[in-house]
């Protein structure tokens, strides 16, 4: 029925072209479909608390991007949610689940914090010293993601279970370092509140616009988005990735080095969490780090990179929906009396429907693929966690 | 070919029923069963009588474990009937053959390794009392039939550490305590050795003396001969003999097992054999359990020549064919290629030594499918200067590639851009020879080339390893099908447990005597037949 064949009539053959089409775009159209899934669910939990939708989402938007200012903010908000969600996706090509961006993101943002409040350092010009800074995130970041692929292709130590513990063991210590009054490390002793050192002022990164928020950090999340998917899709390099990611042994039978690539992408993986952790401290209101300051980012970076089904540039979109909801729930709190966990559930809501995409099909009539080879990369997804 | 109905009918089940002789406990009549593109069971006739082993005796993909799953339940037939002590059957589930008194012991064990005895022996029919496990009487059960059948098996050894012949022993024992008579051994011996195989012999002895009547599937003569009472030798599906024990000989088995009729006949010129170019010395090669599926195997094929292996698959063709190229380290010995030691080089340096490879598995090797053809056309060459420049793919030259190569190999598809995994198992195929019989070769592998396809691809793919061989590639071709290699081959070596038994020159190399080789007939039995 759906072999687009000349002989059929012209008018059944525009109409079968026009389902094919509906079908191909499943890889688009199913993750936008969970979110207004998600967004219909959400309102039923609206009016069970008593408040009416068209209001909360009304506020919600407009908060997110009623007002240049809003739109500016979100984009701060995204700015981390990028660059963090890229380093997942990254490891996804290649067939390895990064669950670790949360600890790479500490770690990177750990050395930049060190760096750029260095004394040694101080009175360097910014265009010497912001480049050194983001360079310490990397390397940072790079260290922390560098373990668990050392450990995996010597070992085969699974990454999820390693990245797991990274991340906690990079929380404590960051805790540490930061707030340690004895010794003092990189405590700003003068603080009330604990927090690093102060960075100087030509290690933080430039806002866009003045008194928005919204830091050259954007600029450097979507010139990486470029970068990756540049390197996954035209260089040899990235043609090893993917190939070891959907059959490490068509990898292997290709003569390509599959422990190298491994430790390769959770390396590079970890250098891009870090630079994005380097830019939330550098380019962040208040020039220093505190042990919450990248709460949770890495982790929702994970939906983030699902949603997007790991395509670098789809991460933007997706990464500013994030950002928007986050940064239009206070607005929402304000004038429809919703709490700000309403965004949590809805954020949540989302996943559940992009993971349990067999709910969003049925209700759109969207066909799953025939051949697992037609679901191509989604099909990595599955292997990240297994195996 | 029209279905028979003879099942659906139970008047006509039962006058048939009255022929059977009163002492055939399991009969099969007329079984049919088709698998896309196979008929792997055409018409077949059997029966096996109480307290007798009959031997089911056939190649690879011969139907013999088609056949077994038909009775056992686990495949429906397609037509045809089976009838248990004379009365006509029809299992919907393995649960209705084992209710019917039959157990089947699989080559690969359905075991819990971390599990005692008992427990893996009552899994799924456990004995209780109230809510509880029954632990005492079950146990008591199983001590007592292993005592019984002489099986010295400890009910509460913990599965995982024991012998594979122990391991073995239990599946019998799960067959047993579920009350079976009819018994299938699907491939007993292969995870056997020698001295296991006699004692495993002794057993099946003891099972008979106590009223079992036994299936046994194989395709070594020696134990045919060795255990069976009645000889059923299945072929293509068909069952093309029956023989007697008592008067059959290897030969004789070899002959029926292996057929006469050479059904792809490949026009070649001789071979023009030059200097060596594939030197194996003495080379040990372990499989991924560790075990050597390779020992001290010796091999050289020359310029110009194609070196056939035959041989029962899991001889080692696998482990030989990972290890010349690179992909699985050896355990000792060397490879050298145009006299160049390779021993321990990785796959990339082999490969640019102008080393091809067709892979045995091409969907999982050989292939990437959800990539497009024009990125499996340069899956192990993406690297050269060729393709790439300074790192960055050439895309266009990739392109290229995958067009004329779509061309010349006459590969089927809708353009270059399509994924590979779309393309049926013939084209596929075509893609992976392509990539591989388009470099700049010295040596050519190839396993399985022609596994699952079509005559018209398998002709195709035929003319083209002759055609590199006639520009002086030396071919190294590893296949199950014994045809496949006489039709091929200027020499064969007929792998069998891990090394040559025999290398022949093709004109000694008949049918018969390839045949006896790959089932493990020494030769001086072979000049007596």
């Amino acid at each position: 029925m759906s072999e687009p064949g000349r002989r059929d009539p012209p008018g059944r053959g525009l109409a079968s072209r026009l389902i094919e089409t509906y079908f191909r775009a499943a890889p688009v159209t199913v993750p936008i479909y969970a979110v207004l899934t998600a967004a219909a669910v959400g309102s039923l939990v609206i009016l069970a608390v008593g408040s009416n939708p068209v209001d909360a989402y009304g506020a919600l938007l407009s908060g997110a991007a009623g007002s240049p200012g809003a739109i500016a903010g979100t984009l701060a908000r995204s700015t981390p949610y990028i660059i963090a969600a890229l380093a997942v996706a990254f490891g996804f090509k290649a067939g390895l689940f990064n669950i670790g961006a949360e600890g790479q993101l500490l770690m990177g943002a750990l050395a930049a914090a060190w760096v750029g409040s260095s004394p040694a350092l101080a009175g360097l010009p910014a265009v010497a010293y912001l480049p050194l800074v983001l360079m310490a995130g990397a390397a940072g970041g790079l260290l922390w993601g560098g373990i668990p692929g050392v450990l995996k292709a010597r070992t085969g130590a699974h990454e999820v279970i390693v990245t797991i513990m990274l991340n906690a063991i990079a929380l404590g210590a960051v805790a540490w370092v930061v707030t340690s009054p004895d010794p003092v490390l990189l405590l700003d002793t003068t603080a009330s509140v604990p927090h690093s050192r102060p960075m100087a002022a030509s290690a933080r990164l430039p806002e866009l616009i003045a008194g928005s928020g919204l830091h050259l950090g954007f600029v450097v999340a979507l010139a990486l988005c470029a970068v990756v998917w540049f390197v996954l899709e035209r260089t040899t390099l990235g043609f090893e990735i993917r190939t070891s990611g959907v059959s490490p042994n068509a990898a292997r039978y290709a003569g390509m080095s599959v422990p190298r690539i491994i430790i390769l992408v959770l390396a590079a993986a970890g250098a891009l969490a870090g630079i994005g952790g380097a830019g939330e401290v550098s380019g962040g209101p208040n020039g220093y780090l505190t042990p919450g300051l990248l709460r949770n980012i890495g982790f929702d970076s994970i939906a983030i990179a699902l949603l997007a089904r790991a395509n670098p540039f789809a991460i933007i979109p997706a990464a500013l929906l994030w950002g928007g909801l986050l940064s239009g729930a206070p607005l929402m709190q304000l004038r429809a009396d919703l709490s700000l966990d309403l965004v949590l559930i809805i954020q949540a809501l989302i996943i559940l429907f992009v993971a349990a995409d067999a709910i969003v099909r049925f209700l759109f009539r969207v066909r799953r693929p025939k051949r697992d080879d037609e679901l191509g990369e989604q099909a990595i997804f599955a292997k990240g966690w297994g195996v | 070919m029209a279905l028979q109905s003879g099942a659906d009918q139970p008047g006509a089940d039962e006058s048939r029923a009255d022929e059977a002789s009163p002492d055939v406990v399991l009969e099969a009549r007329g079984i049919t069963k088709r698998f896309p593109g196979v008929l792997a069971n055409d018409t077949v006739d059997f029966a096996l009588r109480r307290g007798q082993v009959h031997c089911l005796l056939g190649e690879n993909g011969a139907g013999k474990s088609t056949l077994m799953n038909v009775v056992f339940g686990l495949y429906q037939p397609d037509a045809g009937e089976l009838l248990v002590r004379g009365e006509p059957v029809r299992f919907r589930s393995s649960a209705d053959a084992i209710a019917a008194g039959i157990g089947m012991v699989h080559q690969h064990f359905q075991l819990v390794p971390v599990m005692a005895v008992w427990e893996n022996v009552v899994l799924g029919d456990e004995l209780t009392r109230g809510p509880l496990l029954d632990r005492g009487a079950a146990r008591a059960r199983i001590a007592e039939l292993s005592e019984r059948y002489s099986l010295a098996i400890d009910p509460d050894a913990v599965v995982g550490e024991l012998s594979v012949g122990a391991q073995q022993r239990v599946e019998l024992l799960k067959a047993l305590f579920r009350d079976a008579d009819i018994l299938i051994l699907d491939e007993p011996t292969a995870v056997l050795t020698p001295q296991e195989v006699d004692g495993f012999f002794e057993i099946v002895r003891s099972l008979l003396d106590r009223g079992i009547s036994v299936v046994f599937i194989t395709h070594k003569l020696r134990e045919v001969l060795a255990v069976a009472d009645e000889v059923t030798v299945l072929r293509g599906g068909k069952a093309v003999g029956r023989a007697d024990p008592r008067t059959a000989t290897q030969g004789s088995l070899a002959t029926l097992m292996v057929g006469r009729d050479v059904s792809f006949e490949v026009d070649k010129a001789p071979a023009e054999p030059g200097a060596v170019v594939l030197r194996v010395v003495d080379l040990t090669v372990a499989d991924d359990r560790g075990v050597p599926t390779v020992s001290g195997l010796e091999l050289q094929v020359r310029a110009g020549e194609i070196f056939g292996v035959a041989g029962v698959e899991g001889n080692g063709q696998r482990e030989l064919v990972e290890a010349i190229t690179g992909i699985r380290p050896s355990v000792s010995g060397s490879v050298a290629i145009g006299g160049t030691d390779v021993t321990g080089w990785n796959p990339r340096r082999i490969a640019d030594l102008g080393v091809g490879h067709v892979p045995e598995d091409r969907s999982k090797d050989g292939l990437v499918g959800p990539f497009s053809l024009a990125d499996n056309l340069v899956l192990n060459r993406y690297h050269r200067a060729e393709f790439s420049r300074r790192f960055v793919v050439r895309r266009d030259a990739v392109r290229r590639n995958a067009e004329r190569l779509v061309a010349d190999f006459d590969v089927r598809t809708t353009g270059v851009d399509v994924p590979a995994g779309t393309l049926s198992g013939g084209n596929q195929q075509k893609l992976v020879i392509a990539r591989e019989l388009s470099a700049d070769l010295s040596l050519l592998i190839v396993a399985q080339p022609t596994r699952g396809l079509d005559v018209g691809s398998i002709e195709f793919i035929h003319r083209q390893i002759v055609a590199r061989r006639d520009e002086g590639v030396a071919v190294l071709l590893v296949s199950a099908e014994l045809d496949e290699v006489l039709s091929l081959a200027d020499r064969v070596g007929v792998l069998y447990r891990g090394r040559f038994a025999e290398v022949l020159d093709r004109e000694e190399a008949t049918r018969r005597r390839c045949g006896m080789l790959m089932g493990g007939a020494d030769q001086h039995a072979e000049e007596v037949a």
